[in-house]
C-alpha cells in the first residue's frame, strides 16, 4: 500500500517531468480533481477516529497544496520557456531596411524659396504671385523703364509680340499689388523669370524673390536693416555685408548688396573671383515715378524694394557649383536635398 | 570701358594704392570689373636699332641682324619677316627674363651665334600678335628700357558702368568722381582754342533739330595721314582695347576716351556741297565702314550730303566718306544727338560701337566745342593739320537744359535715416559739379551740371549725397510699421501642402522650363497651338508649354537614360494657352511615374506600378480637399492610353486628367515601360471645407457583405453610387473589398464584393431594418445593372 509520502513524491515527480501545460492540466485532474488520487485520500479519512482525523486531514491538505503549488510553478516555468522560445523565433534583423515607398522630396529652389518666404512672412510680409506672360506696361513702363531706355538692354527680354513678353523680373507683381490695393504694403513676390541668355552662369529661366515695403516712414537705413537681417538669418552666419551704389530705373537711391564670400570667408577664392565679395541682390528706395504710376502719393508714402536670385542663394547656401543643374532634374542631384 | 590707371592719375592722383583706388571707385557705384597689368612681367629688354640684315647661311627663313644697343653692336638671329635694317625694335639681351620666366641666353641657331632675341608683342605679353617683331617708333631712344619707353608699369582697369552714368565713360568723368571722393582738384590738361589758320568752312544744315540740336564742325587742311600716331597715344588706346588705325581715327578715339565726346572725321574731298542731318527716307541704303550695307527706315537719323547718306548718326560712319591714306582735308564732326533718337538703333542692326554706346546713354551737350579744340590741337601737332574756324550749328530750344531741383535737408534725413550736415551736402554736390544755392535754412536750389542729364528729382540728389558720403556709413535700422498680420485662410489648400504630400508619396519635385520643344508638345497636344516666342533661345525651347507634361516627360527620359528605371516626378507651375478670352495662365500640379511599384528592396517583387497606384497617389492629394467628392470618369486625352485615362471632375467641372502615357507617344519618347501621368488645376482644388463635427454614435453598427456579378463594362463607381443612393442616411461606410474574374464567372462579367456598415446616432438598428435596406439595394442593382447575387 502506497503511503501519502510516496503519493506526494510521485505526484511531484510527475509534475516535474511534465513537458506541456496540457499535461499539467491532466495531472491536476489526476491528483487534485474530484476523483483525483489525493482527493481520494480525503475520502479515506472517514475510516479514522475523530481524534486522528484532523491531523491526517491536515497532512493530506499539505500534500494537496504542495502538489497544486508545484503545478503552478511548473506551469509558470513552462510558459516562461514557451515565451522565450517564441521570442527567439520571432527575432528579426533590425538592421534590415524598413518596408516603404521610395523617398521623394522638394526641389532645392523650392526649399530655398520657402526659407526666404518664412523670414519675410514672419515679419509681416504677404506673398503675391502674378502672370509670367506679361505686358510691356507692367514689366517696364510702370517701373520707369520707357521703351528706349538703355536699361532694357540689361534685360534680354523674350517677346511674343511688340507689347507681350515673358516677365524679366517679378517686379510687375509689385506693380499689380500696388494697383490693386492701398498702402501700406509689405509684400514679397517669388517666382519664375525669364531672360534671353544662356551660358555657364545664365539659364533662360530662373527664380527671383522681390520684396516691397511702402509706408509713411521708411528709410534707406530700414532697407539696410531688413536686408542685413535677412542675409544673417538665411545664411545662419554673421557675414560682412556691403551696399554699393548702383542703378535700377525703379529705385533711387539704388544699391547692389555684396556679402562676404561664404566659401572663403572673404579671403578670395574661385567662387568670388578672388574679390572676397559675392553680389547677392539689388535694392533701393522706390522711385517716385513708380509710385505715381500706381497712383500712390509719393509725398505721403515712400518705400524700399529688393530683389534676389533664388538659384544664386541656393548655390551659395548648399555649395552647388553649376546653375544648370537646377533645371536638368537629374534625380541624383535632386535627391541630395531630400 | 577700359582705361589706363596712369592716364587717370594724370588727371587726379589720390594717395591710394591701385587696389584701394579701384575699391573706392567700385564703392562709389562705378563697378570695377577687373584690372590687368598692361604687360606681363619681363626685364632686360631695351630699345635697339637694326643696322643691317643678312640672310642666314644655313636657313632660308632666318636672318642675321646687326643690332645697335647704344653701347655696342650685337649679332642676333631672327626669323621675323619684318626684321629689316633701319627699324627700332625691342631687344631681349642676354640675361633678360621674358614673361613665363623665359630666360634669354647666348645661343647658336644653325651654327650662327645669337646674342639675344628680337621680341614680338606676344613675346612681351602685350598682346596676342605674333605676326612679326614689335616695331617701335623712330623717336625711341636706343638703349632705353622698353618698359620705360612704353610706360608698361600700368594697369588696364575695366569698369562696368550702369546705363545712367554715361558721364563717366571717359577719363574726365572718372577723374571728376575720384576728385570729389578724395576732396582733390583735377589736374586736367589745359584745352585752349586753336586759332584758325584759314577761313575754309563746310555748310551744315540741321533738318531734324530734335534728333540733332548741336553740330560742331571744323575743316582741317593739309592733314598728313601718313604721319605716325605718337607712342603714348597708341599705348593709351591699346590699354583701352582700341587698335591704332591712322592718326585721324586715333585722335578721334583718343578724345572720345579722354573727354567722352565721340567724334567723326570725314574726308572733305569726298563730301558734296554740305552736310545735312536728317532722318532716313524709307528704304534708303548706307554702306558702313565695316563694309555692310544697311537698308534704313525713317526712324534712323543720318548724316548726309548732296549725294546721299554718309553716316548713321551717332553709330557708325560710311565707307565712302571716311578718312583713307589719300585724305588731305578732313571735316571734323562733333555733335550732340538726342539719346532717344539713338537708343536701340544700333542694336536693331546688330551693331554696337563706342559711339552708339555713349550717344544712346547720353553725351554732355556742352562738350562739343571743347572736344573739337582738343582734337584739333592733337591733329595739328601730329599731322600738321591747318584748322579753319570752329563752327557751331545749334537749335538752342532743343538742347537739353540741366535740371534745377529743390533739395530739403529734412528730406535727405527721412530718406536716408541720417542727418547729414548742410555743409557736407553742399561740399558733395559742388564737388560733383552741381551749382548749389541755399534758398532757406536747410533748403537749396540745385542746378545739375550739363553732363548729369540723369538728374531729375530730389531722390537723384539724395543718391548722389549718399553715394559720396558712403552707403556703408549710413545707419542700419529696422523698419517700424503696424503689425497688422494677415491670417492664413484654413479653407485653402496651399501649393506647399500639395507638394509636401507628393514628396511624402515618393515623388521628387522637378522644375522644367516653361518653354518646350514644339514637336513633342504637338505630339502630345495636337489640338493646342502653343504660344510661340518671337525670339526663342533655341529651337527646342520655342513654344510655351500648354501642359507640364512635355517638360516632365523630357525630365523622365533624361533620368531613364542615366540608369534610373524608377522615376516619379512632379512639378507645379503655370501652363499657357491662347483662348478666345485671351492668354490663359493656369497653375497646375502635374506628375509622371514609371518603374516598379516600390523601390528595389528585399520585400519588393519587381511589380511595375499601374494605373491604380498613380490614381491612389492622386486620391491622396485630393484628400487634402476636405468635404468634396472628385469624380474619375472614363475620358479621352490625346496624350493618354484610351483605355487607361480618366477625367477628374469636381461638381462637373474639369479638374484634370490621369492616365497611362499613350503607347505611340512612349515610342516617340523611347520609353519602354508603362508610364503614368496626371495633372490637376490648382485653382480647382484650392477650396476646401472646414471639418464639421458630428456627434459620435454610442450604438453598435451593423455590417453586411454583398457580392454581385455584373457586366465587365459596368463601372464600379456606378454600382457604389446606386448603393449609396438606396442605403439610407445611416450608411456609414461602403468599401469595395474584392473584384473577381475567372473560374465560376462568365467571361464578360466580374464579381464585385462590397462591405456595408450602418450606424444610427441614437439607437441600435434592427436586423429587419438593415435586411430591408439590403433587399432594396439588391433589387436596384438587379434592375439597373442586371446584377446577380453571388453566394
Amino acid at each position: 500500500m502506497e503511503t501519502l509520502a510516496q503519493l506526494h513524491d510521485r505526484a511531484l515527480d510527475a509534475v516535474r517531468h511534465a513537458k506541456e501545460t496540457q499535461e499539467l492540466d491532466d495531472l491536476r485532474v489526476r491528483f487534485l480533481g474530484k476523483k483525483g488520487e489525493i482527493t481520494a485520500q480525503l475520502k479515506g479519512l472517514g475510516a479514522l477516529s475523530a481524534e486522528e482525523r484532523p491531523a491526517a486531514g491536515a497532512k493530506i491538505n499539505e500534500v494537496k497544496t504542495a502538489v497544486a503549488d508545484a503545478i503552478a510553478a511548473r506551469k509558470a516555468e513552462l510558459e516562461e520557456a514557451a515565451l522565450s522560445l517564441r521570442l527567439a523565433e520571432e527575432k528579426v534583423d533590425v538592421t534590415q531596411p524598413g518596408r516603404r515607398q521610395g523617398k521623394g522630396g522638394l526641389h532645392p529652389v523650392t526649399q530655398t524659396l520657402r526659407r526666404m518666404e518664412s523670414f519675410f512672412t514672419a515679419i509681416g510680409y504677404d506673398v503675391a504671385v502674378g502672370p509670367e506672360i506679361e505686358d510691356d506696361y507692367h514689366n517696364f513702363e510702370a517701373l520707369n523703364i520707357p521703351s528706349h531706355h538703355p536699361a532694357r538692354a540689361m534685360h534680354d527680354t523674350f517677346y511674343f509680340d511688340a507689347t507681350t513678353l515673358l516677365r524679366t523680373h517679378t517686379s510687375p507683381v509689385q506693380v499689380r499689388t500696388m494697383e490693386a490695393g492701398e498702402p501700406p504694403f509689405r509684400v514679397i513676390c517669388p517666382g519664375r523669370v525669364y531672360r534671353c541668355d544662356s551660358d555657364l552662369t545664365h539659364t533662360p529661366m530662373f527664380h527671383q524673390m522681390e520684396g516691397l515695403m511702402i509706408d509713411t516712414d521708411v528709410s534707406f537705413a530700414d532697407l539696410k536693416g531688413t536686408v542685413e537681417e535677412f542675409l544673417r538669418v538665411f545664411f545662419e552666419k554673421e557675414l560682412a555685408v556691403r551696399f554699393r551704389p548702383s542703378y535700377f530705373p525703379f529705385t533711387e537711391p539704388s544699391a547692389e548688396v555684396d556679402i562676404e564670400c561664404v566659401m572663403c570667408r572673404g579671403d578670395g577664392c574661385r567662387v568670388c573671383s578672388q574679390t572676397g565679395w559675392l553680389e547677392v541682390m539689388g535694392c533701393g528706395m522706390v522711385h517716385p515715378n513708380v509710385l505715381a504710376a500706381s497712383n500712390i502719393d509719393s509725398t505721403t508714402y515712400k518705400g524700399f524694394a529688393f530683389g534676389m536670385g533664388v538659384e544664386r542663394l541656393a548655390m551659395l547656401r548648399y555649395g552647388v557649383n553649376d546653375l544648370r543643374l537646377f533645371f536638368e532634374n537629374d534625380l541624383k542631384f535632386l535627391r541630395q536635398f531630400n | 570701358m577700359k582705361i589706363s590707371e596712369q592716364w587717370l592719375r594724370e588727371w587726379v592722383n589720390p594717395d591710394l594704392s591701385a587696389q584701394a583706388l579701384m575699391d573706392q571707385i567700385t564703392m562709389a557705384g562705378l563697378e570695377v570689373d577687373g584690372a590687368e597689368p598692361v604687360a606681363e612681367a619681363f626685364s632686360g629688354v631695351i630699345v635697339a636699332h637694326i643696322t643691317a640684315c643678312e640672310p642666314h647661311p644655313n636657313a632660308d627663313k632666318l636672318q642675321v641682324c646687326s643690332v645697335d644697343t647704344g653701347s655696342e653692336s650685337v649679332q642676333i638671329v631672327c626669323g621675323a619677316p619684318n626684321a629689316r635694317a633701319g627699324i627700332k625694335v625691342a631687344l631681349a639681351q642676354v640675361g633678360a627674363v621674358l614673361p613665363g620666366n623665359f630666360k634669354i641666353k647666348k645661343a647658336k641657331l644653325r651654327d650662327v651665334e645669337s646674342q639675344g632675341m628680337l621680341c614680338s608683342e606676344k613675346e612681351l605679353g602685350l598682346s596676342d600678335n605674333h605676326d612679326g617683331i614689335l616695331e617701335l617708333v623712330d623717336s625711341a631712344p636706343v638703349g632705353q628700357d622698353v618698359r620705360t619707353l612704353l610706360n608698361l608699369d600700368d594697369l588696364s582697369i575695366e569698369i562696368d558702368l550702369t546705363p545712367n552714368r554715361a558721364d563717366c565713360l571717359s577719363i574726365a568723368g572718372l577723374a571728376r568722381e575720384v576728385a570729389v571722393l578724395n576732396d582733390l582738384t583735377l589736374t586736367a590738361p589745359a584745352i585752349e582754342p586753336v586759332a584758325a589758320t584759314h577761313q575754309d568752312t563746310f555748310p551744315v544744315t540741321l533738318e531734324d533739330p530734335v534728333g540733332c540740336p548741336r553740330y560742331v564742325g571744323r575743316v582741317l587742311n593739309n592733314v598728313n595721314v601718313a604721319a605716325q600716331s605718337p607712342l603714348w597715344m597708341v599705348e593709351r588706346l591699346r590699354r583701352s582695347g582700341i587698335r591704332s588705325i591712322d592718326p585721324v581715327v586715333d585722335v578721334t578715339n583718343y578724345v572720345m576716351l579722354e573727354l567722352g565726346q565721340p567724334l567723326h572725321g570725314f574726308d572733305l574731298d569726298r563730301l558734296k556741297e554740305g552736310i545735312t542731318v536728317r532722318r532716313a527716307q524709307d528704304q534708303e541704303t548706307l554702306e558702313l565702314l565695316d563694309g555692310q550695307t544697311l537698308t534704313l527706315g525713317n526712324d534712323i537719323l543720318l548724316i548726309t550730303d548732296a549725294s546721299g547718306p554718309l553716316a548713321m548718326a551717332g553709330v557708325m560712319g560710311g565707307e565712302q566718306s571716311g578718312v583713307s591714306p589719300e585724305t588731305r582735308r578732313v571735316f571734323l564732326e562733333s555733335a550732340f544727338f538726342a539719346p532717344i533718337e539713338i537708343a536701340g538703333k544700333a542694336r536693331g542692326f546688330g551693331l554696337h560701337t563706342d559711339a552708339s554706346h555713349r550717344f544712346e546713354r547720353g553725351v554732355d551737350p556742352a562738350l562739343q566745342e571743347i572736344a573739337v579744340e582738343r582734337a584739333t590741337r592733337l591733329l595739328v601737332d601730329i599731322c600738321g593739320a591747318e584748322p579753319g574756324p570752329t563752327q557751331v550749328h545749334e537749335v538752342q530750344a532743343n538742347v537739353p537744359v540741366p535740371a534745377t531741383i529743390a533739395l530739403r535737408a529734412d528730406h535727405v534725413k527721412s530718406a536716408l535715416g541720417l542727418e547729414i550736415a548742410g555743409e557736407e551736402i553742399q561740399r558733395i554736390l559742388t564737388g560733383l559739379g552741381f551749382a548749389v544755392q541755399e534758398t532757406a535754412a536747410g533748403e537749396w536750389q540745385v542746378v545739375a551740371p550739363s553732363w548729369r542729364f540723369d538728374m531729375a528729382i530730389e531722390a537723384d540728389l539724395v543718391e548722389e549725397i549718399a553715394r559720396i558720403y558712403g552707403y556703408n556709413r549710413l545707419p542700419v535700422t529696422q523698419p517700424k510699421a503696424a503689425l497688422g498680420p494677415r491670417g492664413k485662410p484654413e479653407q485653402r489648400v496651399t501649393t506647399a501642402a500639395i507638394a509636401d504630400r507628393l514628396a511624402a508619396l515618393g515623388y521628387q519635385e522637378a522644375i522644367t522650363y516653361s518653354f518646350v520643344e514644339p514637336a513633342l508638345q504637338q505630339a502630345m497636344f495636337p489640338k493646342e497651338a502653343g504660344i510661340k516666342l518671337a525670339n526663342p533661345i533655341s529651337a527646342d525651347m520655342a513654344v510655351m508649354r500648354v501642359s507640364l507634361w512635355p517638360g516632365l516627360a523630357r525630365a523622365l527620359t533624361y533620368n531613364l537614360k542615366r540608369q534610373q528605371d524608377r522615376v516619379r516626378l512632379f512639378e507645379t507651375g503655370l501652363r499657357f494657352r491662347e483662348t478666345s478670352k485671351g492668354t490663359e495662365q493656369i497653375a497646375m500640379v502635374s506628375g509622371i511615374a514609371t518603374g516598379s511599384r516600390l523601390p528595389e528592396a528585399w520585400y519588393e517583387n519587381g511589380e511595375a506600378l499601374d494605373f491604380f497606384d498613380v490614381k491612389g497617389d492622386v486620391e491622396q492629394v485630393l484628400s487634402l480637399v476636405k468635404g468634396v467628392e472628385f469624380d474619375f470618369l472614363p475620358g479621352r486625352h490625346t496624350a493618354l492610353h484610351p483605355g487607361q485615362s480618366a477625367r477628374i471632375e469636381r461638381n462637373g467641372k474639369l479638374v484634370g486628367y490621369i492616365g497611362a502615357l499613350h503607347p505611340s507617344l512612349a515610342r516617340h519618347l523611347d520609353i519602354r515601360q508603362p508610364t503614368f501621368l496626371f495633372e490637376l488645376r490648382l485653382d480647382r482644388i484650392v477650396k476646401t471645407e472646414l471639418p464639421a463635427f458630428t456627434a459620435l454614435s454610442r450604438y453598435p453598427g451593423s455590417t453586411r457583405d454583398l457580392a454581385v456579378v455584373v457586366d465587365e463594362e459596368t463601372p464600379v463607381a456606378d454600382l457604389m453610387n446606386s448603393i449609396r443612393e438606396m442605403a439610407g442616411e445611416d450608411l456609414e461606410s461602403l468599401t469595395l473589398f474584392d473584384i473577381y474574374r475567372g473560374k465560376g464567372i462568365d467571361s464578360q462579367r466580374k464579381s464585385v464584393a462590397l462591405g456595408l456598415t450602418w450606424q444610427n446616432p441614437s439607437r441600435t438598428l434592427t436586423d429587419e431594418e438593415v435586411n430591408s435596406l439590403m433587399d432594396s439595394i439588391i433589387n436596384t442593382l438587379q434592375t439597373r445593372f442586371d446584377a446577380a447575387l453571388r453566394n
